[in-house]
């Protein structure tokens, strides 16, 4: 069931800022290009807060040590992490993201 | 074709570096390749496990497969999944789990396993080791290792070979009182003789290592975890956990279970071959060939190219010829090169030797026939690439013994690329020579770069990389490729600085966005470029600037630096390292109100806040009330200064004023790297003013010295004397002149030490002092506008910058 963050408007572009859904950690990003992504809160490296990592189109650097992630997918770039991502829509100018379990159901 | 079965057992460096030298020769258009092991991991580099345990790497920082590598590649890995029985007659393997894998050809590469010489009480109840005892031979040991030393006070390593001085080391990091059992007689008898041991103890003891020789572990003492040692004498050591480096045993009971000759290993030919199976194929520690055994990573690079060629038939005929096994090592910090014999054999063997104990200098060749059999270089391993080669080699040495030792009156002296033979290695922990970068040059691979990468020199400790380099260049006769990435500003944008920044005033470029749309490569941003371009275009700009805050990394957006745990530290400003009992106070009683973790007196003569949570950062600088330290950025950082004429006896100039001055002009300008001043009241230098970035020496009569491309972090450069003026005033101009040469004109990230080595000092001294190219004045008064527009980025606590800045994870209902 996807729950309601609040405004995009609270994310500047390019930026990320993290919320506390439930038992998850998830960190929301707004680029500058305009896409929206979800993704788990911390770097599977050493917890590093993603949120406040910097991005681009795609990507997320972790801002502890610049492991580098793709936002859609949750691959990581050039390292051996990956990250989960949650599928988050915008409606009418606010943030839905569904906390589901990406672990449980992988993306391909 | 239908392709053949080829299954590796064991995914550790020989397996998988057997593999990779198959695919290399096409073989994964033969071969469905299988690989078994018993770690859960792809392959990584077992050396760089003393780095782990010393906490200087992390784990998945030595990966050499990473999984996907296996993905990629075609290769089914069964990873965490020991092969328990090879079925010769059906050509079968079945693993613990019961997978049955039927092969055409099979490699052994099972390596070893960590010795543990039978002791009493080794074993807890449930017969497996006691808690707090430990083997160092993989990750897993590692992780034990170091989650017990944190909470274990005296630590003992049983074994003074490497592995144990390794061990000993790691542990010394995690702060043990560390102990280093040995039964032999002096340390590292592999590769010392009685003597360099001597020494090599002396060095170890003075770094806090007890070291006990001659002691026979007979009992490992505790009821459900280790509580000591008992030795065979009857002598007991108190101690909370062991680390046990006796030794390694080869893992050969597949082998011998299913047939084949095991002597200490598994007997090969010169093919790498089973003696007794066509099918069968063993490589790395766990092969026995010609009667050796070998327990070092070189030898296995030369076994996995035999087995490769052998296998692919891209040679029927290669052989292997044994190593000899030459090793330069540091131990503990100090370094070692070890070759052959560590005591003469024969009657007419000739031992040259020098030896000088106070600075830990021990060299020992063993000459036989004019030829060298033996060597062990300690302290100074100056000759060691000289002698690795002359002894790998059995060249004929000089009559003129004492220059194998030393240089003597003549620079020291490399050998040259040209006299480098073709099979010489530029990388030992690869196994890479030279004749094989000649190879890699030849087939199009023209950057060190692209070197590396496709032959891995330069990928194990690297500390050849630089020879690497230099040899690919060698081979490129000039003609070396340069990686142009390598000249950009930033990797996204393909444009050194100078036309870039010509690009970015000609457009009028204000923001990173408004850049990469205009010059990024298909208007696209790139995340790793963005800091680099904000920091230019303030410089450019000043308060025309437009201030994109996502273009800028965390530390730059809430003013602090980030922590390991995500939260952020708060230095305010003191100039100079002079600070009031009113700010000291105040300071006190914020640490007190908001419970900070950690009080800190820094580097830079302030006092930092350490661990206050971004949430909090505004209240803290508010009741704080006092300006911004910089203490995050690339920017002027400090100012550090000392007592000078106000107190010291010896003061010749008002270093504590001017440091204030100096402040007070500079305080949040943006540069390409840190700028970290200082002032010295007189050359006794106390405030280390000549090696910071820019540092004034007071010299007497109101003349001060100015230094600048000093540096004492990673890098210890003493700085260069620009010019020496008359009056604070003059400093502080000069001062703002050059780091304004130096803002326009750096790399990012490139800090004054390297700029002033790449630019010359001399050219400093024309632009700067001279003014050579009549810029002087407007180097002025860009520095004039830069320090005018810089505002205190703490009031955006009152008045934040974007929404949410400092917000904690914000919650939600879900
Ligand atoms: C806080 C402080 C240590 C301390 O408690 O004393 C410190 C802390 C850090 N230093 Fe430093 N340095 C501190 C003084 C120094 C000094 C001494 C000095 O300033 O006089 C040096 C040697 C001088 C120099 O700068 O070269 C120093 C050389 C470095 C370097 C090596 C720079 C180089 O190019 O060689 C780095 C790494 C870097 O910049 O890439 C570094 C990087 C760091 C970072 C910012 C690493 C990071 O990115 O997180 C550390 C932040 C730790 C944290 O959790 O906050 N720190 N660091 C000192 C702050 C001084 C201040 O008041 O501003
Ligand atoms: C801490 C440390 C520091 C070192 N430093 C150096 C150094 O500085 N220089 C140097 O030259 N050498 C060094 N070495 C030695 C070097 O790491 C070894 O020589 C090398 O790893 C041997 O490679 P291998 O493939 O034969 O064995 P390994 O790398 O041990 O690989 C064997 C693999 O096979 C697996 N295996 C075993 N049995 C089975 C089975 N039945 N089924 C499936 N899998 C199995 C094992 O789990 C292991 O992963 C060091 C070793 C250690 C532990
Ligand atoms: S404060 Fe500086 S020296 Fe200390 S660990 Fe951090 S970067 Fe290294
Ligand atoms: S915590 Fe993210 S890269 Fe280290």
């Amino acid at each position: 069931m996807p729950v309601v963050l609040g405004p995009l408007a609270g994310i500047p572009p390019g930026e990320g800022r993290a919320f506390v859904v439930g038992a998850a950690e998830i960190a929301v990003f707004h680029t500058r290009e305009g896409g929206v992504f979800a993704t788990q809160a911390q770097c599977p490296h050493r917890g590093g807060p993603l949120a406040d990592g910097l991005t681009d189109g795609g990507h997320v650097v972790c801002p502890l040590h610049d492991r580098v992630y793709c936002l859609a997918t949750g691959a990581g770039i050039g390292n051996e992490f990956s990250i989960r991502v949650y599928p988050v829509a915008v409606r009418d100018g606010v943030l839905l993201v569904d906390p589901v379990d990406t672990l449980q159901t992988p993306h391909t | 074709m239908t392709k053949q079965k080829l299954i590796v057992v064991g995914n550790g460096m020989a397996g998988a570096r057997a593999v990779e030298e198959v695919l290399a020769r096409g073989g994964g258009e033969m071969f469905d390749i299988t690989m078994f092991g018993d770690e859960p991991y792809g392959n990584y580099n077992r050396i760089m496990l003393s780095n782990i345990l010393c906490g200087i790497q992390d784990t998945s920082e030595i990966y050499i497969n990473p999984l996907p590598w296996y993905e990629e590649n075609g290769i089914t890995l069964h990873a965490g999944s020991p092969v328990v029985e090879i079925d010769r007659a059906s050509r079968k393997v079945r693993t613990a789990s019961g997978i049955v894998a039927a092969y055409d050809v099979l490699l052994i590469a099972t390596g070893s396993r960590a010795f543990i010489p039978p002791m009493l009480g080794l074993n807890g109840p449930d017969g497996k080791m006691k808690p707090g005892v430990f083997g160092f031979r993989t990750i897993d040991d590692c992780d034990g290792i170091i989650a017990t030393a944190k909470s274990s006070r005296r630590a003992a390593v049983i074994g003074g070979g490497l592995l144990g001085l390794e061990a000993a080391r790691g542990l010394m990091n995690h702060g043990c009182e560390v102990h280093l059992v040995h039964l032999g007689a002096h340390l590292m008898p592999a590769q010392l003789d009685s003597d360099g041991g001597k020494m090599l103890r002396a060095t170890m003891e003075k770094m806090g290592v007890k070291i006990h020789l001659q002691r026979n572990t007979a009992e490992i003492l505790g009821e459900d975890r280790v509580t000591g040692l008992r030795f065979k004498d009857g002598d007991q050591l108190d101690c909370d956990m062991v680390v046990v480096a006796a030794g390694i045993r080869p893992n050969v009971e597949i082998a011998r279970g299913s047939g084949l000759t095991v002597e200490r290993a598994i007997v090969v030919d010169n093919h790498m071959r089973s003696v007794d199976d066509m099918n069968v194929y063993v490589v790395g520690e766990c092969a026995q060939h010609r009667g050796q055994v070998y327990g070092l990573v070189a030898p296995l690079w030369d076994q996995a190219k035999v087995f490769a060629d052998h296998v692919t038939g891209a040679d029927r005929d290669a052989a292997y010829h044994g190593s000899k096994l030459a090793t330069k090592l540091k131990v503990m910090g100090v370094e070692l090169a070890s070759m052959g014999l560590t005591e003469p054999e024969l009657e007419h063997d000739e031992v040259v030797q020098f030896s000088e104990a106070k600075r830990g200098t021990y060299k020992k060749l063993i000459v036989r026939d004019g030829r060298l059999v033996g060597g062990i270089l300690m302290g100074d391993i100056s000759k060691a690439a000289y002698l690795m080669q002359a002894f790998d080699r059995e060249t004929p040495l000089p009559e003129e013994r004492l220059s194998l030792l030393f240089d003597i009156g003549t620079p020291p002296q490399k050998v040259t690329l040209d006299e480098m033979p073709a099979t010489a290695q530029v990388c030992n922990c690869n196994g890479v020579t030279k004749a094989a970068i000649g190879a890699c040059v030849a087939a199009g691979k023209r950057t060190p770069k692209a070197v590396m990468g496709a032959t891995r020199a330069g990928m194990g400790c690297g500390s050849c990389k630089g020879l690497v380099g230099e040899v690919v260049a060698w081979f490129c006769g000039g003609d070396v490729e340069e990686d142009p990435s390598v000249h950009y500003y930033v990797p996204g944008i393909p444009m050194a600085k100078p036309e870039l920044v010509a690009a970015i005033r000609e457009r009028g470029l204000k923001s990173v966005s408004a850049v990469f749309a205009a010059l990024g490569t298909d208007g696209k941003s790139d995340a790793a470029s963005k800091p680099a371009l904000a920091s230019l275009l303030i410089t450019l700009w000043n308060e025309a600037y437009e201030d994109e805050r996502d273009a800028r990394f965390i530390n730059d957006r809430v003013h602090g630096n980030i922590q390991k745990d995500g939260t952020f530290s708060v230095v305010p400003e003191m100039p100079g390292g002079v600070t009031t009992p009113a700010d000291l106070m105040r300071i006190a009683q914020v640490a007190v109100k908001y419970d900070v973790p950690l009080v800190k007196l820094t580097g830079g003569q302030r006092i930092d806040l350490v661990g206050v949570p971004k949430e909090q950062l505004p209240a803290v600088w508010a009741d704080l009330d006092m300006p911004a330290g910089w203490a995050w950025g690339k920017s002027y950082r400090t100012c550090k200064s000392c007592i000078g004429t106000d107190y010291c006896r010896f003061g010749l100039g008002d270093s504590m004023g001017l440091a204030k001055k100096i402040e007070g002009k500079f305080r949040g300008i943006d540069s390409p790297g840190k700028l970290k001043l200082a002032t010295a009241g007189c050359p006794r230098n106390c405030s280390e003013a000549m090696v910071k970035d820019v540092g004034a020496v007071a010299v007497g009569d109101d003349r001060w010295e100015i230094y600048v491309g000093g540096a004492a972090g990673s890098q210890i450069r003493k700085g260069d004397v620009l010019c020496t003026v008359t009056g604070e005033d003059e400093v502080v101009r000069i001062t703002g002149r050059f780091m304004q040469w130096y803002r326009e004109n750096a790399k990012y990230k490139e800090r004054t030490h390297t700029f002033i080595e790449r630019m010359g000092i001399e050219r400093a001294r024309a632009v700067v002092v001279e003014d050579s190219d009549g810029i002087a004045s407007a180097l002025d008064a860009a520095m004039d506008a830069a320090t005018a527009a810089v505002r205190d980025p703490w009031l955006e606590r009152v008045a934040p910058k974007t929404a949410n800045q400092f917000a904690a994870p914000i919650p939600v209902e879900a």
